[in-house]
């Protein structure tokens, strides 16, 4: 009898705690369906502006201003592309883009790097201090440097050229991106230095051999930085670039922000060369860069 | 130099030190400390870079005080950060902490999230530009479909700041992908102690989240100030400061004074009035900072 109750309650308790967990489970299912339909709502939201733009780059005039909106355009206007270059010199512009972004990617990445190996593995006095102010540059606002730069390329003679975008990022290549590479150097064992100098190897060549090639990751991430800064960068070319065929295409699209100009899918075509080699690289390199940002972060601490 | 106290060895070592850094040294005193030292010269002459520059004291700083425009558009930029920045840092915390929920295709969702912060300036500028047009952009479109009553966005004084905030939010990709990184370095362990003690969701939140997320916080919250306290490309793109000054952000003015009225010496000193509001909100900030930032292991 006694055994019978204790197994009566035993099973009362299980099933107490069996329907419990189920209850639980069905909880946690409409929690996870919630945050799911969260999630993709939020993400609509932040992608409606580029779906938007890439939708109206291939709709005819009329669809543009069709009410209800269409998203889905129809026929599909490929035609819009080859008219947005008889508009404007979209490929001498996208040249001129290339041009400074390739070399300034070189210029930030092999500075950089540099510089980060002098900090990171060498020792010499004033090193705090000047690391230090290195630092402290990453806070400075750039507006106050902006005039004296605009006077000083002007007396060389530097205007309407790309060199003010280029050559500066040959010397130091930002402090954000010297405090990066110095970070990622800094996990680097110094024995493999170590080891070099014993065989002979000089301070250059422990740089070049050794830890560029085992710091590929926060190269290219620091490489996709200076991508995007130099790609999408709009003030700079604006300050020093004037003559229609030296502008670059960020510069150069300003034209087709224009209210009086209802050929809107055309400036939205002309947008598309500057916005899908950026959407490509950050596909293509996310994993690298998303990863730079974090370090980035890490400077705050 | 002090490199004479040393031993020969430690003297190469040092000569390396100084050619490795080298680079960044010149560059910083070109195009850092130069200008700097330079643009406070400017702030005290009058030049238009076409006749010989004259030197006229602090009457360009006295001409500052004096500009209606000026008060606009510190006015305008104040406004437009102390309203962007909270923003910014509460949805961008907000994003960041559903990113860090235990979800499949948590790195499909970050993408989407992050896209837009890379996305050029001029290719926003086109695009918004007629999302927001009042007439025929998708914007008000949306909002009629939903009966909701339309807005005149840029295109009227009392919205168009407000706008450029709302556009703000679309690139906050950076300082949400820290903030998670922040989270994710929070010790599961201290989440456990908190639920043990019996503490709520919310518990959580501000018990441990905050405390531990504080450093990162600060970390974006300084460099949001300094980032928005420049915001010139939208607002040269897309309302070149109108209607009625309304959007005349700093930058935006000074670029004019700079650039197309050549008052070299005014637009130095506006720069350095600028300047000088961002160094005190971020020292201000340092400064309260030992008040709520909580640093592990006690160190700054």
């Amino acid at each position: 009898m006694a055994s019978n109750v204790t197994s009566q309650a035993q099973s009362l308790a299980s099933s107490q705690a069996h329907r419990q967990r189920r209850r639980k489970s069905a909880r946690f299912y409409i929690r996870r369906l919630i945050q799911y339909a969260a999630m993709t709502a939020l993400s609509i939201v932040f992608m409606v502006p580029l779906v938007w733009i890439i939708s109206s780059s291939l709709k005819t005039q009329g669809q543009v201003f069709a009410y209800p909106p269409v998203w889905i355009p129809d026929p599909i206007m490929w035609s819009n592309y080859v008219e947005a270059l008889t508009r404007a010199p979209l490929l001498r512009w996208l040249w001129n883009t290339t041009f400074i972004t390739v070399l300034a990617i070189v210029g930030n990445v092999l500075s950089s790097s540099m510089v980060a190996f002098g900090f990171a593995r060498l020792r010499f006095p004033g090193k705090r201090p000047l690391f230090i102010l290195l630092l402290s540059t990453m806070m400075l606002p750039q507006v106050v440097t902006l005039i004296p730069r605009f006077i000083m390329f002007k007396w060389w003679g530097w205007m309407d050229t790309p060199w003010p975008m280029i050559i500066p990022t040959f010397f130091g290549g930002g402090a954000f991106n010297i405090f990066l590479v110095r970070q990622f150097y800094l996990t680097i064992p110094k024995d493999f230095d170590e080891a070099a100098r014993i065989d002979g190897a000089s301070n250059w060549a422990i740089w070049w051999r050794i830890l560029v090639p085992l710091s590929r990751p926060v190269l290219i991430a620091i490489g996709i930085f200076s991508f995007v800064f130099h790609w999408n960068d709009f003030m700079n070319p604006l300050i020093f670039l004037f003559s229609e065929k030296n502008k670059t295409l960020a510069l150069g699209l300003r034209a087709f922000i224009n209210p009086t100009d209802a050929s809107w899918h055309i400036s939205m075509a002309a947008s598309m060369y500057l916005v899908i080699p950026i959407t490509i690289l950050f596909f293509v390199g996310q994993r690298y860069f998303i990863r730079g940002v974090v370090m980035t972060g890490i400077a705050g601490r | 130099m002090a490199v004479r106290g040393l031993s020969k060895l430690e003297r190469r070592e040092a000569i390396d030190g100084y050619l490795f850094i080298m680079p960044w040294l010149i560059g910083f005193v070109l195009w850092v400390a130069g200008p700097m030292l330079a643009s406070i010269v400017l702030s005290f002459m009058e030049w238009d870079l076409f006749s010989p520059p004259e030197w006229v004291g602090a009457a360009n700083f006295v001409q500052l005080g004096k500009t209606d425009l000026v008060w606009k558009s510190l006015w305008n930029t104040a406004y437009y950060t102390f309203l962007s920045v909270p923003l910014t840092l509460m949805v961008a915390l907000g994003t960041a902490m559903m990113l860090n929920l235990p979800l499949r295709g948590q790195s499909a969702f970050r993408t989407f999230f992050y896209l837009p912060a890379v996305m050029p300036a001029v290719a926003n500028a086109v695009l918004w530009f007629w999302i927001l047009n009042p007439d025929v952009g998708l914007a008000n479109a949306l909002l009629r479909m939903l009966g909701l009553p339309e807005s005149q966005w840029l295109w009227s004084p009392t919205s168009s700041k407000p706008t450029f905030v709302l556009m703000s939010l679309w690139g906050i990709g950076n300082t949400m992908v820290i903030f998670l990184a922040g989270l994710q370095g929070i010790p599961q362990s201290l989440y456990d102690a908190a639920e043990i003690d019996g503490a709520n969701g919310w518990d959580r939140f501000r018990a441990v989240t905050l405390p531990m997320l504080s450093p990162v916080i600060l970390f974006n919250m300084v460099l949001g100030i300094i980032g928005s306290f420049q915001i010139f490309t939208n607002a040269f793109l897309m309302t070149n400061g109108g209607p009625q000054h309304s959007t005349l952000f700093t930058v935006l003015y000074l670029y004019r004074l700079g650039f197309e009225q050549f008052k070299m010496g005014f637009a130095s000193a506006l720069a350095w009035l600028l300047f000088a509001i961002i160094l005190v909100f971020t020292l201000v900030q340092l400064r309260l900072s030992d008040a709520w930032v909580y640093y592990e292991g006690g160190e700054g």
